[in-house]
């Protein structure tokens, strides 16, 4: 058991450096590629009409002069060692994890990600409460009463809810909601720290929208997991013993059923995690997500590298967590 | 399988297989008259079992035989009370120990199950829940019978059973998952939990068919140990009668969902007067035949329980439907007793047709 997570933990570090080089080379590199020179690359972070000289300082502060490989170690040491930046005669010492300045405002990245990171997290965790409680109960009376007036329009829900974009389901929750109706007037984010009960009020509509989402998904996965199991020999085998029904949905069927589940569910929360960032920016919700929107639309490298590294991150713990938990679900997985 | 006639302790005469299609409840402690279990398909109504009537006493095993897709397996099913789909329609009767379980409570039906009757299945790997140990499902079934009982009493119970049924260091196995098990353990696991709260009734669903040769031997042997040691009855559902002759004390020959031939297994293998229950000997490799002879197949198919067949519904594959004047194809044959006591055949053919040409063309055949 030891072993293997071990092993797990190597394999997921690799992958993370691998990632960190890919989303290098893109944004780095390909620049390069094309034919841009590291003087027109500097230009994008100096004001208008910039002198050679000031070109040439940025140029070097950016470590843009230095060869591709040699900034990509300095990027990866320095979230493991930190690094200093000199500029002329100042040092400025950034701390581990250290994801460089912001090109643009000269902020240390890492600081800002933390600070948007309890907003984001807050978006995920409440909207995953609430879609795997509503997903998963409405999917396994959909399968139970299958074909029913309640399948046919939980499905039909489903299927809306699957298709429709978040960005039109946050707009109209917010148009009905907080405008024509103002039962949540004024969203704006607080800190649960601050004001649990507001952080929890103003975050209401943000859950449902981004919980309509994934319930729909979840709901679906679910009925069609719970049609199958349902129809499996342990089940006969289950009434045959006398089980009430009760038991043989919850203990037998949903068990299995739920296993597949089990899996989605930690990818899913690892993904958002990095950023929700349709639900983010429609709710003007200061998260990692807005932060990314920023970060590309700025062009802002180091912000890029950071965003992207920690959604990777995000992804990769979750993975490894699903994997270690499915051994303890299902007894017929081995560690290998 | 095993040479014929049966041994001797086959050979007590007393049938526990009477039909009485109407009347009170009679003494039989599983009683079932005029079963009738249909399902409504896109198709059609699947006339799964049509009219199907048998007794069994306790101490006593009955041995259902027939092709796939005669009934055998929605009988037992029927009886359990396990036909939970909407397009299920159940009628008849079915009287367990003085109790009619068809129009009874579900809620009662299901107190029975588990406790009173108990079902083994064909495939022990799928019946079993694949992320529970053997244990933890044995247990189950204990409690949800034995409310009151604590998990260490409803574990040495588990063990206990587990001994019963010959797995070696069971307090160990007790935690082994069933993928863990072999085929033959798996299904002497399954024989555990279906007998852990003693029922009077077990059914057998095709027990020895997912299994070796040589297992299979050994789990009639544990069947038949396990009723003499509880006295309870015992259903055998199988296409194999080879497994019948091993085991069984009665036989019913189901085709097309209804009962064919009915009788003590030993007159039923001597004396078998039904077409089709000649036609099932025919087809079954015996060791003491020539090897040179072929087994010989009963031709055609079984009919469609959608579109079953006017009149006898074995005619078209008959070779005698045609000594019955036309009778066969309009008219549905009711099950009469024969000369020898408790053996009964649905059969258009007269005893003295019957007894002419099994022995004069099947007898020597087999």
């Amino acid at each position: 058991m030891t072993a293997y997570i071990v092993r797990r933990v190597i394999a997921a570090i690799i992958l993370l450096i691998v990632v960190t080089m890919i989303t290098f080379a893109i944004f780095f590199l390909v620049p390069r590629l094309a034919g841009e020179t590291s003087t027109q690359l500097a230009a994008q972070y100096v004001g208008r009409d910039p002198s050679p000289d000031a070109l040439a300082a940025v140029q070097k502060n950016l470590g843009f002069d230095q060869p591709l490989y040699q900034q990509w170690w300095e990027f990866a040491h320095g979230i493991v060692a930190g690094r200093t930046f000199r500029y002329g005669p100042d040092a400025s010492v950034c701390h581990v994890p250290c994801f460089g300045y912001s090109f643009k405002s000269h902020l240390p990245v890492w600081p800002e990600i933390t600070s948007r990171l309890p907003v984001t997290i807050s978006l995920a965790a409440g909207a995953a409460v609430i879609w795997v409680i509503t997903g998963v109960a409405i999917g396994v009376l959909s399968a139970l009463k299958r074909g029913s007036v309640f399948d046919r329009f939980s499905m039909g829900l489903a299927l809306a809810g699957v298709s429709l974009p978040i960005f039109f389901t946050a707009l109209l929750s917010l148009a009905l909601f907080s405008y024509k109706w103002p039962v949540f007037p004024n969203l704006q984010y607080v800190p649960i720290t601050q004001n649990p009960v507001l952080w929890a009020k103003n975050l209401v509509l943000p859950w449902i929208t981004l919980a309509f989402l994934y319930s729909a998904l979840y709901a679906r996965l679910t009925r069609a997991g719970m049609l199958e199991t349902m129809s499996e020999d342990y089940i006969r085998t289950a009434r045959a013993k006398g089980l009430p029904e009760r038991q043989v949905v919850i203990r037998h069927g949903l068990r299995s059923a739920l296993t597949p589940i089990i899996t989605i569910f930690g990818l899913d929360l690892g993904l958002l995690l990095g950023g929700a960032v349709l639900t983010e920016t429609a709710f003007s919700l200061p998260g990692v997500g807005q932060y990314a929107v920023e970060a590309i639309t700025d062009n802002d490298l180091p912000k890029i590298m950071a965003v992207t590294t920690l959604a990777a991150f995000f992804i990769v713990v979750a993975n490894l967590v699903v994997d270690v938990l499915y051994v303890a679900v299902d007894p017929r997985v081995r560690y290998r | 399988m095993k040479h014929l006639p049966l041994g001797p302790n086959h050979l007590h005469g007393r049938s526990g297989t009477t039909v009485t299609a109407e009347g009170p409840p009679d003494s039989a402690f599983l009683s079932v008259r005029d079963l009738r279990i249909h399902f409504a398909t896109d198709d059609g109504l699947v006339r799964a079992v049509d009219g199907l009537s048998f007794r069994l006493d306790r101490g006593r095993t009955l041995g259902i035989v027939g092709e796939s897709g005669s009934g055998k397996s929605v009988t037992s099913l029927g009886i359990m009370g396990l036909h939970r789909s909407a397009r299920a329609r159940v009628s008849g009767e079915v009287w367990l120990d003085g109790e009619e379980l068809v129009a009874a409570d579900p809620e009662r039906v299901r107190q029975l199950r588990g406790r009173k009757m108990a079902m083994i299945f064909q495939d022990p790997l799928t019946a079993m829940h694949p992320f529970y140990s053997v244990g933890q499902q044995i247990m189950e079934a204990y409690r949800v019978h034995h409310p009151d009982a604590h998990r260490k009493e409803a574990r040495a119970r588990a063990v206990e059973m587990l001994t019963r049924v010959g797995i070696p260091q069971p307090d160990r196995r007790v935690d082994d998952y069933p993928h863990q098990f072999s085929g033959g353990m798996r299904q002497r696991a399954m024989i555990a939990m279906a007998l852990v709260n003693d029922p009077d009734l077990l059914i057998a669903d095709e027990p020895t068919t997912a299994l070796d040769v040589t297992v299979q031997a050994q789990i009639l042997d544990l069947i038949r140990d396990l009723q003499r040691e509880t006295g309870s009855a015992v259903v055998i559902i199988t296409h194999d009668l080879g497994v019948v002759a091993e085991i069984a004390d009665d036989i019913l020959v189901m085709y097309a969902g209804r009962c064919m031939e009915n009788g003590p297994a030993e007159d039923v293998f001597t004396h078998p007067q039904h077409p089709y229950t000649w036609g099932l000997l025919a087809s079954m490799p015996r060791i003491n035949r020539e090897r040179k002879e072929r087994l010989l197949p009963i031709e055609g198919n079984p009919p469609s329980l959608i579109r079953v067949p006017p009149g006898c519904p074995f005619h078209p594959r008959c070779r005698y439907a045609q000594l019955t004047d036309g009778r066969s194809e309009t008219e549905v044959p009711s099950l009469v007793p024969t000369d020898s006591p408790g053996h009964s055949v649905a059969c258009h053919l007269t005893p003295e047709e019957r007894r002419r040409i099994f022995t004069e063309e099947i007898a020597p055949g087999l």
